[in-house]
């Protein structure tokens, strides 16, 4: 078995473990290369079913190709999909993109508590990995936010080898990352050798004159692409290899000061 | 060809300089993104402290304010053999839980220790933890070598004093190496600082390491984790060792049943076998009910032990003791059982390695203990140095309250 064998038979023991454990559990589909990925575990781990549903969070301010890749991929894979928003309120209270902590927390994560609180979740998975931010890179696999979708990363518990927590009653529900060990790269080349659909945002091409390509995927207005000739998968692996710019750095979000990303994620951020 | 990828832990005492270390492979290998040195800097100004490697791992705000790891986390570089992924540990003793969180994950490691301090505490307990988890490829460091003027002799004092230590262990380094992270000194390149010494840098020495070999030639074990009925019923689960083949004769354990692999199965492939480490399903022949916690075997092979009484050693994890007569969920693999410990032979200081009671009541929190778990059913297991997901267990309270290993396995001792 190679790396990228083993990391597929470990993420495909945790959505496993995941599932016998949690009959109530949903995964959030970003539309990104990483969740869908994901997805593609999840069909291998269920034989082809995905036995549980997939919810989207529309922030209403993504891009068009991700919408239309969002379908084209739900009817392909025949998914369960919840569309899961708080476009209304947001744009009632007037919160726009230029306050961005503000913005996110009430686009994303108070849209994904109205879906949690419908549904009654008791668990999710998650497609974040450990390189993309040092925040992310503290997660556990199975991590547990309160009601208030809390993230107590100053004293997570123990969690050794292959084996995962239950669930208490103080915890709302539970956050499972089964990608956590993988990298950019090893998603990509995993990309590459199950030759799963890819968004063209991530391919460059002339886009206001300039060669540019999305190297993360967000809502359009905190979201820019970057100087690349990456056409395809090949180009982008080797592009990724030699560069040495972080993969987020086209988040606006993750900028806006230095510890921004810690507040979101206490604040129940992804 | 797939560059192979090595897991390795930091670990040593509180301020020793884990993450220091972290952030200098990362600068000599020249792993950093771009404008992550500049980010640091003005980090570093703002807090008025001078720049500091550590804030490369050390994300969270309190970290930072406090100059102090609380959580394990993990980072990836590569040299030109090979990826690495690092991760990093805490060394304060209130975050010991997460350090063995972060090493339960590693394949070698590398334990640090400062020159000017010598052996302290959490080095002698980090050691003490890497012996339980069974890393056998270690790396000592002696760090901060420019605060004592690069002394050879001081250096060779260190070294006696932890190797007294380690022995008592058994744990054999495959290097000790003096260095200094902060000035870069034998990290990745050899200096003039440290002319007197003739052995590898740091990253020579992990490059020389290998991966953990797979357990393909041992003995064949499948964990069912999960039992789907889709068209039929599929035991999901994974080849913890060995080759598993269609139409093997198998025995499913405990209940001794025996059946035949009449498909494995694995989505849009067919494929005929299934190698240790392997996600896989698997349709046996007679449609016989299995469940999960199941442990497959070959009927012809050496078989696991089957008891439900246990003798393990055990680290105590939860900042609420466990006081006899308590009930709690024992977990092995995918093996799931209530169970007490109706003895605490033995409870030790992880630090000191000193008895601190015998035939006890209670174990409280890093400490550490010889008991006899008593189970409601019986378990499948087996020694530890064989196959390790079948050697080792978790005690739960909803979280994981302890870790172990099984001692005895059929009248063989295995010491801690």
């Amino acid at each position: 078995m190679d790396h990228l064998d083993e990391l597929e038979s470990k993420s495909i023991y945790i959505i496993r473990e995941a599932y016998k454990k949690f009959r109530k559990i949903a995964m959030l589909w970003s539309i990104g290369k990483d969740s869908t990925v994901l997805i593609w575990l999840a069909k291998k781990a269920f034989f082809g079913n995905v036995p549980f549903p997939v919810v989207y969070i529309d922030t209403g301010k993504h891009f068009k190709e991700m919408y239309d890749f969002r379908d084209e991929c739900v009817k392909k894979w025949d998914l369960n999909l919840i569309v899961s928003d708080n476009i209304d309120e947001s744009d009632k209270k007037g919160i726009s993109p230029e306050d961005k902590l503000d913005c996110c927390t009430a686009r994303k994560t108070d849209a994904l508590k109205k879906t949690i609180d419908k549904y009654k979740f008791e668990a999710l998975l998650l497609g974040i990995r450990r390189d993309e931010h040092g925040i992310r890179a503290k997660e556990r696999i199975f991590s547990p936010r309160n009601k208030d979708f809390r993230w107590d990363y100053k004293n997570q518990a123990p969690e050794l080898w292959d084996q995962y927590k239950s669930q208490k009653e103080s915890e709302q529900h539970l956050r499972i990352h089964p990608l956590l060990e993988w990298t950019e790269i090893d998603v990509w080349k995993y990309v590459k050798r199950e030759n799963l659909p890819v968004n063209s945002l991530y391919f460059a091409k002339k886009r206001d004159g300039k060669m540019v390509r999305y190297r993360s995927l967000g809502c359009v207005p905190c979201t820019s692409p970057m100087p690349s000739k990456a056409t395809n998968v090949d180009e982008i692996i080797k592009e990724i290899r030699e560069s040495k710019i972080a993969e987020r750095s086209g988040r606006a979000q993750d900028k806006e000061e230095a510890q921004a990303m810690q507040k979101l994620r206490a604040l129940g951020y992804m | 060809m797939e560059k192979e990828n090595l897991r390795f832990v930091i670990v040593g005492h509180v301020d020793h300089g884990k993450s220091t270390l972290i952030g200098r492979l990362f600068y000599d290998t020249d792993s950093l993104p771009e404008g992550k040195i500049e980010e640091i800097k003005q980090i570093c100004e703002s807090l008025g402290k001078d720049i500091e490697f550590g804030y490369v791992m050390d994300h969270l705000a309190e970290e930072r304010d406090q100059g102090v790891t609380i959580d394990t986390a993990q980072t990836f570089f590569r040299t030109d053999k090979r990826e690495y992924t690092i991760i990093d540990a805490p060394g304060h003793v209130e975050f010991i839980k997460n350090m063995i969180t972060g090493a339960s994950q590693a394949e070698a490691a590398i334990l640090i220790v400062d020159a000017n301090e010598g052996v302290k505490e959490q080095t002698r307990r980090h050691s003490y933890i890497l012996k339980m988890l069974g890393l056998k490829q270690v790396i000592v460091t002696i760090n901060k070598m420019d605060l004592v003027d690069y002394s050879k002799d001081r250096f060779n004092e260190v070294k006696k004093e932890l190797i007294e230590f380690l022995d008592k262990l058994n744990i054999k380094p495959s290097y000790i190496i003096p260095i200094s992270a902060k000035e870069g000194d034998f990290i990745a390149k050899k200096t003039e600082n440290l002319k007197w010494f003739d052995g590898p840098t740091v990253l020579d020495a992990l490059d020389s390491f290998s991966k953990e070999e797979s357990l393909i030639d041992r003995p064949t074990r499948f964990a069912v984790q999960d039992v789907y009925k889709f068209d039929e019923r599929i035991n999901a689960g994974m080849v913890l060792s060995g080759l598993i083949k269609e139409n093997d004769e198998i025995l499913v354990l405990p209940s001794k049943e025996t059946t035949k692999v009449k498909e494995i199965k694995e989505w849009l492939k067919a494929p005929k076998e299934a190698e240790a480490g392997k996600s896989i399903g698997i349709v046996t022949e007679d449609g016989l009910f299995l469940d999960r916690g199941c442990i497959l075997t070959h009927k012809d092979e050496e078989q696991p032990k089957i008891t439900s009484a246990v003798k393990g050693h055990l680290f105590w994890l939860d900042r609420e003791p466990y006081k006899k007569g308590e009930r709690v969920l024992f977990k092995l693999s995918s093996q799931e059982i209530m169970g007490e410990l109706e003895k605490i032979e033995r409870v030790i200081d992880s630090s000191t390695l000193e008895t601190l009671r015998e035939d006890a009541d209670e174990i409280k929190n890093r400490e550490v203990a010889d008991v006899i778990i008593k189970l409601s059913s019986d378990v499948v297991f087996e020694d530890f140095n064989d196959i390790p997901t079948l050697g080792r267990f978790v005690l739960e309270r909803q979280d994981t309250c302890a870790g172990g290993i099984i001692t005895e396995i059929g009248g063989k001792t295995n010491v801690i």
